[in-house]
């Protein structure tokens, strides 16, 4: 495994809480009644057939899904006992990162992609910038392969490239939470181990959700996992504990089937 | 069956290339440097365009200058801004075909009736200026709404899972990423603006000395044209000199539009 430098700075280890999380997109139920607490420092996996609202589960955590016309959550979400309706949405955003299935660097330069960011939510300097970027891409581990090129279109970048440029992108802005939507799924399998490898250094200094459809990948990473499953036309949570707990003692048949592959 | 698509093809080019090589033929004797810098003498039939280059160039100036900020300002408001599928933007949306597809002869009452009497602009640059506007404001509308929406909602969405605010991602990602639409409805209302006759003969007038200021009236290269075939004996020979040049600046707009469209589907990468 290659080793990554560590983070200059410290993250604040948080916890994120849902209880009795429902959302709706119009008179369709995306999933209902989901309680579950994410542990600070931990990664935990949520698996699941498709369809069964984990990644509309993971957009809630970032109020991201508000940018969905006619969706209504209910519950509360709370990011270290806050409720997070009660947080500004911009520092919110910036507590609670994320990145998607697909690769979406902007079509700036691979500098820029960071910079923005980092300049509207009010770091002026450009040394203390400079100093973000390259710290940011040493985290995953990108820093060589960009250092003399940061002017470049960063869709000029391979896929895995670019998916580590979103989690360098993500990184710079110091969160506490980092949501992962099949963050592997688009890429090939060197990069996708890349960035299994990355999460696992991530481990311990930030919350991580990581929603996967890889089984055996949540297996190797994770330490909880959560099994969504869709019930009366609605995802629901199936069953939640530590991985080893999850796959080696089952306590609900849907789980029994669905790690042995005879489900889902 | 291919020969009647073969036949229909060049009968399109033949008129096109009939009617360009007629006014070559008669208009490229006239055209001369003097002739684009020296005013007009005995109601055009003899000297240069220069003032009605000049307020052509003027109230072209002052339609774009208004409809662009307008335009794109209504198009952001319309696909960022309010509800894809809503009431108001259906409407919205219907009304600007509606307006796209008006005569501009109306545009030209219109502007008449109200830039002209109701506001007091008279016969004038600005009045002239500002009904060309209302005119290409639908264009313009419709080519960035289109530019805005062929933009993956990807941008939108990682840029405000970034914290980005809508305005921020806006004018670093979405508008610059919308620019070859904003561009090709640019250059296609500018056409449009230069070689509008109806809308301005009621609004800018006749009048075909060097305009002093935006309230002077101002003669456009079209109506030029129109006022010289119809209403002067004898000012033919300057008249196809003056349509000559005006076709010749709508094919560098559409040649500019074609290229433009060429580069933007070459080149999905851009760097800012």
């Amino acid at each position: 495994m290659q080793q990554y430098p560590a983070s200059l700075t410290v993250p604040h280890l948080s916890t994120v809480q849902t209880q009795n999380l429902t959302l709706h997109y119009g008179n369709k139920t995306a999933f209902k009644e989901i309680t579950l607490t994410l542990e600070p420092g931990k990664i935990t996996a949520l698996i699941g057939p498709s369809g069964c609202g984990k990644t509309s589960f993971l957009n809630c955590l970032n109020r991201l899904v508000e940018l969905t016309p006619n969706a209504t959550v209910s519950g509360r979400i709370l990011l270290e006992d806050q409720d997070i309706r009660a947080i500004n949405v911009i520092k919110l955003r910036r507590r609670v990162g994320m990145l998607f299935q697909k690769p979406n660097p902007f079509p700036l330069s691979i500098q820029k992609n960071l910079e923005f960011p980092l300049r509207h939510h009010g770091i002026k300097s450009q040394d203390r910038i400079n100093h973000i970027i390259e710290d940011s891409f040493q985290q995953v581990g990108l820093w060589e392969e960009v250092k003399d090129r940061l002017k470049m279109p960063a869709l000029s970048l391979s896929g895995g490239q670019q998916q580590r440029l979103c989690l360098a992108r993500a990184l710079a802005l110091e969160p506490e939470i980092l949501l992962m939507d099949e963050p592997c799924s688009a890429l090939d399998p060197i990069s996708s181990e890349i960035i299994e490898d990355l999460l696992l250094h991530l481990r311990g200094r930030y919350t991580l959700l990581v929603v996967t459809h890889n089984l055996a990948q949540a297996k190797r990473i994770a330490d909880h996992t959560a099994l969504f499953w869709v019930q009366e036309g609605a995802g629901a949570l199936v069953e939640a504990g530590t991985t080893t707990q999850l796959f080696e003692t089952p306590q609900h048949s849907l789980t029994r089937a669905y790690i042995t592959g005879r489900k889902g | 069956m291919t020969l009647l698509i073969w036949s229909v093809a060049c009968l399109v080019v033949g008129v096109l290339l009939w009617l360009l090589g007629d006014l070559i033929w008669h208009g490229i004797g006239q055209l001369s440097w003097a002739f684009l810098t020296t005013a007009p003498q005995k109601a055009g039939r003899a000297g240069g365009i220069a003032p009605i280059l000049v307020s052509t160039a003027l109230i072209v100036g002052v339609c774009l200058a208004t409809a662009i900020p307008l335009g794109v300002g209504t198009a952001v408001l319309l696909v960022e801004f309010s509800p894809q599928r809503g009431l108001f933007g259906r409407l919205v949306r219907l009304s600007l075909d509606v307006l796209a597809g008006v005569p501009s002869i109306v545009f030209g009452l219109f502007g008449n009736a109200f830039f002209s009497k109701t506001l007091g602009l008279g016969f004038s640059i600005l009045a002239g200026g500002l009904t060309l506007a209302c005119m290409v404001l639908p264009i313009l509308i419709r080519s960035t709404q289109e530019g805005l929406r062929a933009v993956p909602d990807d941008y939108r969405r990682s840029a405000a899972a970034l914290g980005l605010s809508r305005t921020a991602a806006l004018w670093v990602l979405l508008l610059p990423a919308a620019m070859p639409g904003l561009a090709v409805g640019i250059l296609l209302g500018l056409g449009r603006a230069i070689a509008e006759t109806a809308a301005l003969i009621f609004t800018s007038g006749y009048v075909d000395r060097m305009p002093d200021s935006l309230l002077d009236s101002g003669r456009a290269l079209s109506v030029h044209i129109f006022d010289l075939a119809m209403n002067i004996s004898g000012g033919e020979a300057n008249a196809y000199a003056s349509a000559l040049l005006l076709a010749i600046g709508l094919m560098v707009i559409n040649a500019i539009i074609s290229g433009l469209a060429h580069w933007f589907r070459g080149s999905r990468i851009q760097v800012i």
